[in-house]
């Protein structure tokens, strides 16, 4: 379903500040994976995320989405096939627009937009059934403003207007580290169920170690711009997060080792 | 007195277009554009030049109105295609237009006395040109208030909304926000040309000069408008920025009656807006205790 092959990506490159954020990154994803990105600051898993977007192009490589080539396609032409959620929960909405015309807009992603009214009454149905099962009593109040609700609401209501129609690839960018513990725990449990219901392919970066093992079936580990780690099935099922503390630990420390090793 | 007024009120109504077009740019698109400035005085230019060469006054007044709309694409072009900020691609545009401007009319301005203009059929019924004014000037914000409430209903108008209001989200959901950004940039422009229009016909002359210290004119209609008439409702924001339009002339008329000298004009107005734009600085300053985040 999602095809990263060989990717490389430098920032501000040719000069003193160059600074490589992806190298040679290959990563395959089926139909229906839920991939939990993790790795540290810099680790390049947001530089990932985004160059499979859009928002960065690539210096080498190719990004597939269902087999076609959306390496040289801009980011809202790609948007057709993707969903996305950010980790600003400001990002995803539009503050001074009602929380009708935000799930409209969402609505009509990939589709090519006319002269017809921006939202029919039908859709304003459909839309009430989905807030309904977000259960935050967003429903009986569609049409305030989104800028009066909180970030957690804000991004329960990004994760649906992501998923309103179905992407072929869901990008969550560190989508709850903006929140507090317990409504982070919420979105992440609408997420999820947003995630089996639609047999979303996703890909999720966190920084939270216990979030990565708890979610999804196939876990992701980056450093310094490399994947150093990549588990699914029984493995990840079973896998700790001392376990992971521990394989980040080693890697980590062996690249250290090498670039000693390379200088000496 | 009530001639002061009615004065008023009849430019305030075509200053009404002009508002509606920087309304577009400063409030929806979220940019400060200054191609207003330019665009006005060409569209005034357009009109007069089309009626000196003997064009239907009507047909005048829709050139200039394309006009704008191809001045609002270049201002859009160097944003989105050659990555100018916004406001020194409005600048740019603004200054080209003015050699632009001149070479339309020929001259620095020239006279429409005793020229056909679009309120001529109505003065033919015997009625005064001040009135004429009011009644064309009414039914065409009517009309473009009604029409623009629909376009920003509908999914380009929507999309361009969201431009403004948050570019991120609008190409994550697959709007091409250079387009929009440019859509809404032309229409912003012909707007404000084909307001010029308007005015140079109701004041009898075009003057390449008459765009100097219009953005701030238009900016000062349109929180004039929103300060006193403001209302949440989209419709009701296109009518509160007529009404803005209307109260500013009408505020000038006043303190012209009561001396102040027409030079200070301009600076009155500047002070005007400065006030209303730093009042919500104002007013988190007299009261510290509230650190509501305002949007």
């Amino acid at each position: 379903m999602l095809l990263v092959k060989d990717v490389c990506k430098s920032f501000f490159p040719g000069t003193i500040n160059e600074k490589i954020a992806l190298k040679d990154v290959t990563v395959e994803m089926q139909e229906g994976e839920f991939v939990t990105l993790i790795g540290g600051n810099g680790a390049g898993k947001s530089t990932l995320l985004n160059c499979v977007a859009g928002v960065y192009g690539v210096n080498r490589g190719s990004v597939y989405v269902d087999d076609i080539d959306v390496t040289r396609l801009p980011e809202h032409k790609r948007a057709a096939v993707l969903g996305r959620v950010f980790q600003d929960p400001m990002m995803g909405t539009a503050a001074n627009m009602g929380i009708e015309e935000n799930l409209a807009l969402a609505y009509r992603r990939g589709e090519k937009r006319g002269l017809r009214w921006g939202i029919t009454r039908k859709e304003r149905e459909l839309y009430r059934r989905h807030l309904e099962r977000l259960e935050l009593g967003l429903e009986d109040r569609m049409d305030i403003k989104v800028g009066l609700l909180s970030g957690g609401q804000r991004q329960a209501l990004t994760l649906l207007m992501a998923t309103l129609k179905k992407p072929k690839v869901l990008l969550l960018d560190e989508h709850t580290a903006a929140l507090d513990p317990k409504t982070a725990q919420r979105v992440l449990e609408i997420t999820q169920q947003l995630v089996e219901e639609n047999n979303l392919t996703t890909m999720m970066v966190t920084h939270n170690m216990r979030d990565a093992i708890k979610y999804g079936n196939r876990l992701i580990m980056m450093h310094e711009g490399q994947i150093v780690l990549d588990i699914n099935g029984e493995e990840k099922k079973k896998l700790t997060v001392e376990d992971l503390l521990r394989r980040f630990g080693q890697v980590s420390g062996e690249e250290f080792a090498n670039d000693r090793a390379l200088l000496s | 007195m009530l001639d002061i007024i009615t004065g008023a009120i009849s430019l305030g109504l075509l200053w009404a277009v002009m508002t509606i077009g920087v309304f577009i740019t400063y409030r929806i698109l979220n940019i400060a554009d200054l191609t207003v400035e330019g665009s006005i005085a060409m569209g005034a230019a357009i009109a007069a030049q089309g009626i000196t060469m003997g064009l239907n006054p009507f047909l005048a007044t829709a050139l200039a109105l394309a006009g704008g709309m191809a001045a609002g694409l270049i201002t859009g072009l160097l944003h989105t295609q050659l990555k100018i900020p916004a406001l020194l691609s409005g600048i740019l545009t603004m200054i080209a237009l003015w050699s632009v401007n001149l070479r339309i009319m020929g001259k620095a301005n020239i006279s429409l006395l005793r020229m056909n203009t679009v309120y001529t059929f109505l003065e033919s019924f015997g009625m005064d040109k001040t009135y004429a004014i009011i009644v064309l000037g009414l039914l065409l914000v009517l009309a473009l208030v009604s029409l623009l409430y629909w376009f920003f209903g509908t999914e380009i108008g929507s999309a361009i909304r969201v431009t403004g209001n948050n570019p991120h989200m609008a190409r994550a959901l697959g709007i091409n926000t250079n387009t929009t950004l440019i859509l809404g940039l032309i229409i912003s422009n012909g707007l404000v040309a084909f307001s010029g229009a308007l005015i140079a016909q109701s004041q009898s002359y075009a003057d390449v000069q008459m765009g100097t210290g219009s953005i701030v004119i238009g900016l000062a209609s349109v929180i004039i408008g929103e300060v006193l008439f403001g209302r949440q409702h989209f419709f009701g924001r296109l009518t509160a920025l007529v009404l803005g339009a209307v109260t500013y002339r009408i505020i000038i008329a006043l303190v012209l009656k009561l001396g102040m000298p027409a030079n200070d004009l301009k600076l009155f107005t500047a002070i005007t807006v400065a006030i209303a734009l730093s009042l919500p600085v104002i007013k988190q300053y007299l009261n510290p205790h509230r650190f509501r985040e305002v949007e």
